[in-house]
């Protein structure tokens, strides 16, 4: 006696939480009932497999009509076919929207393409995450990408309100889209040391210090891009590493500011020129979208690895990048302290992050 | 309901994509599916004779012959005929309906080009139609419409709903319609209901279901005083709700009212053939709602003629007779009511008995047992209906040999008094029949059983709607019929009484049951009953027992039964196991708790057509009848109980097999005795290794015996033989079969099946199949710890509920899938199935323990030939455990609980009954539990209030709940009746995520917009809910299926007691709630 058709509706929707996790997590209703099964739960409810099957099954129907609700969680609000207290409602977007670092680092600054999404199986592979979840959350990256994409104002806001997620998620969201956007490489080996959480704080302090949002609220492009002007700018800093007596005093202001205070004091005197080239450049190449690209890796193969090789304390690296920022302002003719200013509190912001091992 | 025939239905022209073409909005009313005339396709002018079968429901004369009555029922339509004349003569009450259309939402897109939409609304009310401007490219309109205003007569605003049609306009070929709204404006039409209908509907469409919603805003303006509204059938108020609704008193219950009312079926028509599937799903939707709201408006009229102003236990049920119609019926029971003035104080009233009750002398001795019959008189109701009709005598069951108590000796001068004042009271009524299960205190003096009546019909085309119709005079037979089973019990009235029907192909099982009764007359005429039952006759039986002292008298009863004195009062002679259809009466003292009891049972039958048919059915029906009354009995008694409430027996009828589904509420009622066990007896006894089964399989029917009565709690105090007095002297101790070939020439069977006192059941193994009867009889598993479960609205033993609910509907389809099916294997399957859907409605609802699933309602339906669709609808109740153990280790005086599980039951008629309600009341257990109840409550609440509020949700909840309460919660107001009827339909039945898909989203949908209707009402819950049909039908090879859901409730708004408790009601803190006082008790 097989059943054909078989569904519990209740009034208040059963979101069964253990059952959500292995829908998101991909797998089939099989595999699902596998697992519940392994879980222990017959001996502990006293119950049989068909029931557990027949309960699986409306669960995941469930999940699915919610799905496209869940594409735009403001709906899930509003929709009158599932009656879903609002903690529950919360704990879905929450659960449907978070994601696995792991697969979220693969990611980060490639292109939300369909080729991507073609790749994900290797993805899948490299991370263990199963290939139906990589394919959910890869959409969701898209889905948040498309939506934000032209919006003014300041990323984690607006996604937060649009997709209704926890502060600290929209955060990571809005480092995804920063990365999708400006597309920096991030996959190059010498990279690989950098975990998702790492990238994610950079691209905020990126977004922090340099985007327009940051200056005035109301601005006119969307936080994703940084702007232009600011970039163009930027080209002025060169002066720094250009003109050699500014190079010159530069130094000398840094260095003797720092006497006795760094381990590695020797070692700056050696490499300020090319340390400080290094860090100006950076910021000067940005205006060409292929250069923007090398961003990371620029930070990582100019400044981060020659510290490294040479010792350097993240207490070293603070103080120096302290001075170093604070010193042009001592500099006769140099006109350009605030845009320093602001453009090195996100470069020191993400070398200070990205110096670990 | 039509099974294999609608299936092809959905080919040829339907199977197609949905070819819009446009309706012609300003066709008028009449011939409504006509309505739906789509200009281009449809030749010529339409087929002879449907001019008279598409009739207009609205007025006056035209309206006036579609309901036909047979020749028993003529003095009922006689006083309709009257209030229809006088309606006539009448001036049409004007009324101006009043329609905003204020927005859309999450609208699909119409528009595959710019992914957006071009949205207009229609609006519609009778022949008049206004729209809206289109608004452009967006999802989310912005109409903001001005106030489209319908000039209109009551009788319209009664019959036809507002409907409201989202359309995408499309400048070069037709609009596209995207979903419909239908709103039934009755709740504006009462003076005490709603008064706006205002919010977010779902736009539903019969083939996509639920696309955006529309936020809309209606008005009623009636052009009258309130005198003239009061003259008016608008004026009457429906409760589905089987009791006096909370809110309002009862001045005086009239009785029974009942309607029908019949037209073709749109899907039926020729037309059907070529139009499109949504066309035709409209045209029955909206064909149904108009025929509710005619029948409404009926039964308000004879509601005013009985001078009464509501229906309460309004039940309205579809027969969808395929090709020979579509019968939409109704029964209520009438009432005058007085809404309770002051509604703040909803402080529960007395836990005691009312004075009134102690004044009722419960004289009369009262019973148990059940009694049926099927009379099949079989009408091939073709044309002659004189020579055609033949009948075919079914046998008349009675079942647990309860004996008729012919109105011969009567008891004493008291008896005799109150019989004469009651009949008199009832003889007015062609039909002493009353739908309510739960009465006020008083109300309901003696039961005494189980009375029910089945018949077969062959159905047959109407030709002509006109005619004077077979169906009414098919009603009228049996609910004779029922009348004389519970005149043979001594009973003048039935209560708890519903009917049903079961429909395959052309044949037609008609059912009726209910409880005969012994009712206190003061509450059925209008006026005091000074004198009736003032001067108190004799010793006033306690309450907690009375209604189980035997109606019939007992020196007198044809039929012998085992009766032994009250084991309550000791005074009153009492059956030793009780049947009833109705709730645990409030003042019922039962020992334990209750659980559902369930008896299954399937028959093979032959396929046949026509009489033959119908004939096999016939003679099928008592044995099902008899073989589920043993069911019955042996799983009551495996409980260690003695009486069953709520009991439905449901009959249904397949094209290869009849189904029998019984489901009640065992209790043990300390007024009745002990059972016996059950004892088994071989019949070989010589056979050395069959007498060890015998005593393997006796052991373990006594350990399960033995394992509920623990689970139950069922530990009835000892009592000394000596008050118990000796047992009646009786010929024989033991129930007997007894068929009639009609009620008057009884022709007595005798079965072994004795139930005596101390005497053991004996149950005889004589074969196979009793064998696996035994078997069956041990397979029910228990519900697992902290569940349990009953089909009453309460659960007996168990007060202390917590304010969360969980209402449900689950459906099943199984396939029966032996090839050579026997009833054995059938039985088991269907068993199975049962206990299977049980098993995974207690896994689902797991987290909710301890909870208590109530209100468990069973439909099943035979939709093809090896298909067994089971629907269920309930409401699992959180209640407080601790509470509970705490009762547990209560001595066993405590255990005795009352049945009032809850204040609101008493809170019902608070007024003058309990008008004294602590004089000279004895501590009762139930006043103990009453306090005890007060703090666990107090923190349930507590705990719910420290959830986060839903205020941010932008979404209102509204709860859902068969039952006619909410836990933790008083009702302020009703808002008026819901009843809805859709369809839906999927030509993608795959895509659609297969037939549980298609199911799960529809059912969800009906859910979303019995809401959503609610919540525009200003409701925030619908009580007595109730799932009235869900017929589903399935081509799984053309990728199609459809399903029609009729639901109904009654759209309340509740307050939690526990912010009623933040108000200054009383100033003394130290008893926060729930002691009754002298003051609160009056409302």
């Amino acid at each position: 006696m097989s059943s054909d058709l078989d569904v519990f509706v209740g009034n208040t929707t059963l979101i069964d939480e253990e059952v959500y996790r292995l829908w998101l997590d991909g797998h089939s209703v099989a595999e699902a009932v596998a697992r519940r099964l392994r879980g222990g739960v017959l001996e502990r409810e006293g119950t049989s497999v068909a029931v557990l099957q027949s309960d699986t099954r409306d669960h995941y129907r469930t999940f699915q009509m919610l799905e496209r609700l869940l594409h735009a969680p403001p709906r899930l609000l509003q929709q009158l076919l599932f009656q879903i207290p609002p903690e529950r409602q919360a704990l879905l977007i929450q659960r449907y929207y978070a994601f696995d670092e792991a697969l979220a680092r693969e990611l980060l600054g490639k292109k939300l393409s369909k080729g991507t999404k073609k790749e994900l199986d290797e993805v899948s592979a490299r991370t263990g995450v199963g290939i139906r979840s990589c394919r959910r959350q890869f959409d969701n990256f898209k889905r948040v990408f498309k939506a934000v994409e032209e919006l003014r104002g300041p990323l984690a806001e607006n996604i937060q309100q649009l997709f209704l997620l926890p502060p600290a998620l929209a955060r990571d969201y809005a480092a995804i889209v920063f990365f999708a956007n400006s597309r920096f490489e991030t996959g190059k080996r010498r990279l690989q040391f950098l975990s998702f959480a790492d990238f994610a704080a950079c691209a905020q302090s990126l977004m922090g210090h340099w985007s327009q949002g940051a200056l005035a609220p109301e601005a006119a492009e969307p936080d994703g891009d940084l702007p232009k002007s600011f970039l163009q700018d930027l080209k002025e800093l060169k002066v720094l590493v250009a003109d050699k007596d500014l190079l010159d005093q530069h130094k000398s202001l840094v260095c003797s500011a720092l006497r006795g205070k760094i381990s590695v004091h020797n070692e700056l005197e050696a490499n300020f020129k090319a340390l400080s080239r290094a860090l100006v450049n950076v910021g000067g190449k940005l205006t060409h979208a292929r250069d923007v690209r090398d961003f990371f890796v620029d930070l990582v193969e100019k400044v981060i690895e020659p510290c490294r090789s040479d010792k350097w304390s993240p207490g070293d690296l603070r103080l120096f990048l302290t001075h170093y920022t604070a010193a042009p302002r001592n500099l006769p003719g140099f006109r350009h302290q605030a845009l320093w200013e602001r453009y090195m509190a996100a470069i020191s912001a993400c070398l200070l992050r990205m110096y670990h091992d | 309901m039509g099974t294999m025939r609608t299936v092809p239905d959905f080919s040829v022209v339907r199977s197609g994509h949905e070819v819009q073409i446009p309706e012609q909005v300003s066709v008028p009313w009449q011939g409504l599916h006509r309505a739906v005339s789509r200009a281009p396709t449809i030749p010529g002018p339409a087929p002879a004779g449907r001019g008279g079968a598409a009739p207009r429901m609205r007025s006056g004369a035209a309206a006036a012959p579609r309901h036909r009555r047979g020749g028993a029922a003529a003095a009922a339509p006689a006083g309709a005929a009257g209030g229809g004349g006088g309606r006539r003569g009448r001036k049409k009450m004007p009324g101006k309906l009043k329609v905003k259309i204020v927005a859309g939402r999450h609208l699909p897109v119409m528009d595959r080009a710019s992914d957006l939409t071009d949205a207009f609304v229609e609006v519609k009310f009778g022949n008049t139609t206004f729209k809206t401007d289109v608004y452009p490219k967006s999802l989310n309109p912005q109409w903001n419409s001005e106030w489209f205003k319908f000039e209109v007569d009551d009788e319209e605003l009664q019959d036809e709903p507002l409907q409201i049609t989202v359309l995408d306009h499309d400048t070069y070929s037709a609009n596209d319609a995207i979903g419909k709204v239908y709103i039934d404006i009755d709740p504006l039409l009462y003076s005490e209901a709603a008064t706006v209908i205002s919010g977010w509907f779902p736009i539903y469409d019969t083939i996509h279901g639920i696309r955006g919603e529309i936020n809309v805003v209606v008005k009623v303006d009636l052009f009258n005083d309130l005198n003239r509204f009061r003259q008016s059938s608008c004026g009457v108020k429906f409760f589905c709700t089987t009791s006096i609704p909370k809110c309002y008193r009862a001045v005086v219950i009239h009785g029974f009212v009942e309607e029908l009312v019949v037209n073709e079926d749109p899907e039926y028509q020729w037309i059907d053939r070529i139009r499109t599937p949504r066309a035709s799903n409209e045209a029955r939707q909206r064909l149904i709602s108009l025929m509710s709201g005619e029948l409404q408006r009926k039964i308000g009229l004879k509601v005013l003629e009985m001078r009464g102003n509501a229906v309460v236990g309004y039940l309205q049920c579809f027969d969808l007779e395929g090709e020979s119609g579509l019968v939409v019926r109704a029964i209520g029971t009438a009432c005058t009511l007085d809404k309770l003035s002051n509604t703040s104080a909803f402080l529960p009233a007395c836990n005691s008995p009312s004075k009134e009750m102690k004044e009722s002398p419960l004289v009369h001795p009262p019973s148990h047992g059940c009694r049926s019959t099927h009379n099949s008189p079989i009408h091939t109701a073709t044309g002659s209906r004189l020579t055609q009709n033949f009948s075919v005598s079914v046998p008349t069951l009675i079942y647990t040999g309860m004996g008729s108590g012919s109105a011969g000796k009567e008891g004493g001068p008291f008896k005799t008094l109150l019989r004469q004042q009651t009949q008199s009271a009832l003889e007015q009524r062609e039909f002493p029949f009353f739908t309510l299960t739960t009465f006020p205190p008083g109300f309901l003096l003696h039961v005494g059983g189980v009375v029910s009546a089945r018949s077969v019909k062959l159905l047959d085309r109407i030709h002509n709607p006109d005619e004077p119709e077979t169906r009414d005079a098919w009603w009228a037979e049996i609910r004779q019929e029922i009348k004389s089973h519970a005149k043979a019990l001594g009973c003048h009235a039935v209560v708890g009484y519903s009917e049903s029907t079961s429909i395959c192909e052309e044949v037609c099982i008609l059912s009726a049951s209910g409880t005969a009764a012994v009712l206190n007359p003061r509450f059925l005429q209008d006026g005091t009953m000074e004198g009736c039952l003032e001067q108190r006759i004799e010793e006033a039986s306690p309450p907690g027992c009375g209604f189980c002292h035997i109606p019939y008298d007992e020196l007198n009863m044809p039929f012998p039964a085992h009766l032994t004195y009250c084991y309550n009062c000791r005074k009153q002679k009492v059956p030793d196991v009780l049947f009833t259809t109705i709730d645990l009466p409030v003042e019922a003292i039962v020992v334990g708790k209750g659980c559902l009891i369930q008896a299954r049972l399937c028959r093979l039958k032959k396929k046949a057509q026509a009489e033959a048919n119908a004939t096999s059915i016939s003679n099928l029906l008592p044995f099902m009848e008899y073989e589920v009354h043993t069911q019955l009995m042996n799983k009551l008694k495996l409980r260690g109980m003695n009486a069953l409430f709520g009991l439905r027996i449901q009959i249904t009828v397949g094209e290869n097999m009849l189904m029998g589904l019984a489901s009640a509420t065992g209790v043990y009622l300390a007024a009745l005795p002990t059972p016996g066990g059950i004892q088994i007896a071989g019949k070989t006894p010589n056979d050395g290794t069959y007498e060890q089964h015998i005593s393997h399989m006796q052991k373990k029917i006594n350990d399960t015996i033995a394992k509920n009565k623990e689970l139950y709690e069922i530990n009835p105090p000892e009592l000394p033989e000596e008050i118990i007095g000796s047992p009646i002297p009786e010929p024989r101790q033991r129930s007997r079969l007894l068929r009639s070939q009609s009620e008057s020439s009884d022709e007595v069977t005798e079965l072994d099946l004795s139930h005596g006192k101390k005497d053991a059941f004996v149950l005889e193994i004589d074969d196979t199949d009793a064998m696996e009867d035994v078997h069956s009889l041990l397979t029910d598993v228990p519900p697992p710890s902290g569940f349990y479960s009953c089909n009453t609205e309460i659960m007996p033993g168990i007060n202390n509920w917590t304010p969360e609910i969980q209402m449900f509907t689950a459906v099943r389809v199984s396939r029966l899938s032996n090839i050579n099916p026997t009833n054995q294997t059938l039985n088991k399957n269907f068993n199975d199935l049962c206990e299977n859907l049980l098993k995974s409605l207690y896994f689902k609802l797991r987290s909710m323990v301890p909870c208590c699933l109530c209100h468990v309602n069973f439909t099943v339906a035979l939709p093809e030939d090896e298909l067994v669709q089971i629907a269920v609808t309930a409401v699992a109740i959180t209640y407080d455990k601790n509470q509970a153990l705490q009762a547990n280790k209560a001595p066993t005086e405590k255990s005795q609980q009352r049945a009032s599980t809850d204040n609101e039951e008493q809170l019902q008629f608070p007024l003058e009954l309990c008008s004294d309600p602590l004089s000279s009341q004895p501590f009762s257990p139930a006043k103990a539990t009453s306090l005890e109840k007060a703090s666990p409550l107090a923190e349930g609440y507590l705990r719910h209030r420290s959830v986060p509020s839903c205020t941010n949700s932008t979404v209102s909840v509204v709860k859902m709940t068969p039952l006619s309460f909410l836990p933790g919660a008083k009702i302020t107001k009703y808002l008026g009746i819901i009843n809805m009827f859709f369809i839906r339909e999927t030509t993608s039945l795959r895509e659609e995520g297969g037939v549980s898909g298609f199911l799960h989203a529809f059912i969800a949908e009906v859910f979303a917009m019995v809401r959503a209707h609610v919540a525009a009402l200003g409701g925030n819950a619908v009580v007595s809910y109730i799932m009235k049909q869900c017929v589903f039908m399935e081509n799984p090879n053309k990728n199609q299926a459809q399903c029609l859901i009729n639901v109904s409730g009654d759209a309340v708004i509740f307050v939690r007691e526990s912010e009623l408790e933040m108000l200054p009601v009383q100033p003394s803190a130290a008893a926060p709630q729930h002691t009754s006082s002298a003051g609160d008790v009056t409302t």
